[in-house]
């Protein structure tokens, strides 16, 4: 019995220093992040400044003073949600690369959702054109296009007649 | 009815892109026009409103640590408010415009500048203003109407002097 639970011990201890082993690759607190996770934050913010690039690709002094906030949030701890959050608070949403869905911010994400649902829906139906069989559109046209036939009247047909006589005589 | 809705929802669409190209395409808040109510909390914490202004001429300069245009007024603007400061009827606000506090305040410093500076937090003021860039300085007479708008930098005090005295007594 006691060499049994001798064994047990064994095992655990030595899965216990297994473990302890195994190195540690999480971002640690305090450390100073690199510029890699600078740029992660930083590509989802824009500069108010320099419109239409984000932030990790734009190189204005304004833009390099806010990649330094990002370094130094970062090396405080804070998560990327937080140091968002800290620069919506202090430049607006219109700094989020993806802003939030509230208010008139949805047709942002609403009208491409249109537009693509709008393109699929007439590329289906002139898929569906494409594809119907020739003999029934030139049915529907022929329909469209034959007149009915007409009862003509017994005068009516005297005038023809005459009329037709009249051109192959002349 | 289908037809209906797609159609309605078509012209919400248009409209809604049609203010925003508007509102894109709109300039400065200009010259005559009422200057719209704004809260600046300085770096020091004091609040100043325009509201508490009226009656007085206010010098409202937008400007920013990283602006290399802004620099060349930035004494002018400190010595402008030096000679006004007597007379109790010239207010002088820095609104700094999407800049970091560390720097800006290394930039109030380097310039000397003591009149109340505060960050243009969320850009509230610089929309309402629809500031382009930086340094714009709004000049508004003591009814609270813009009575000039300077866009880029002062040339100098007599430049800012030119825009102040002729509302004054």
């Amino acid at each position: 019995m006691i060499q049994k639970t001798n064994r047990l011990l064994w095992w655990v201890l030595s899965i216990a220093l297994l473990i302890s082993l195994i190195p540690v690759t999480g971002y640690a607190q305090g450390s100073d992040p690199t510029d890699d996770d600078v740029n992660a934050v930083a590509k989802q913010l824009y500069c108010p400044v320099c419109e239409n690039i984000p932030l990790d690709a734009c190189g204005t002094t304004a833009c390099e003073q806010w990649r330094g906030i990002i370094r130094d949030k970062l090396a405080e701890g804070w998560t990327d949600d937080e140091i968002k959050t800290y620069f919506v608070n202090q430049y607006g949403d219109r700094v989020l690369a993806e802003p939030p869905r509230r208010g008139f911010n949805w047709i942002v994400y609403l009208v491409p959702v249109v537009i693509f649902a709008g393109g699929g829906y007439l590329f289906y139906r002139g898929f569906q054109q494409w594809r119907s069989p020739e003999p029934d559109r030139n049915l529907r046209n022929k329909d469209k296009t034959t007149p009915k036939p007409v009862k003509l009247s017994e005068d009516d047909i005297n005038r023809v007649e005459e009329e037709l006589r009249k051109r192959s005589q002349g | 009815m289908k037809k209906i809705l797609l159609w309605g929802g078509l012209a919400v669409l248009l409209v809604f892109l049609s203010i925003g190209l508007y509102r894109s395409q709109q300039g400065q808040v200009g010259k005559g026009e009422k200057a719209p109510e704004f809260e600046l909390i300085s770096f020091s914490g004091e609040t100043h409103r325009l509201a508490d202004y009226h009656g007085s001429v206010v010098i409202l300069n937008f400007w920013a640590s990283w602006c290399e245009s802004c620099k060349p007024e930035a004494k002018d603007l400190e010595y402008a408010y030096q000679y006004y400061l007597n007379r109790g009827d010239v207010i002088f606000l820095g609104v700094d415009y999407v800049d970091t506090e560390p720097e800006a305040l290394g930039y109030l410093e380097e310039f000397g500048i003591t009149y109340p500076n505060g960050p243009d937090l969320r850009t509230e003021i610089s929309q309402a203003y629809r500031v382009r860039g930086v340094p714009e300085t709004f000049i508004i007479d003591q009814n609270g109407i813009i009575s000039h708008v300077q866009i880029g930098p002062y040339s100098s005090f007599e430049h800012i002097k030119s825009t102040i005295d002729p509302l004054l007594d």
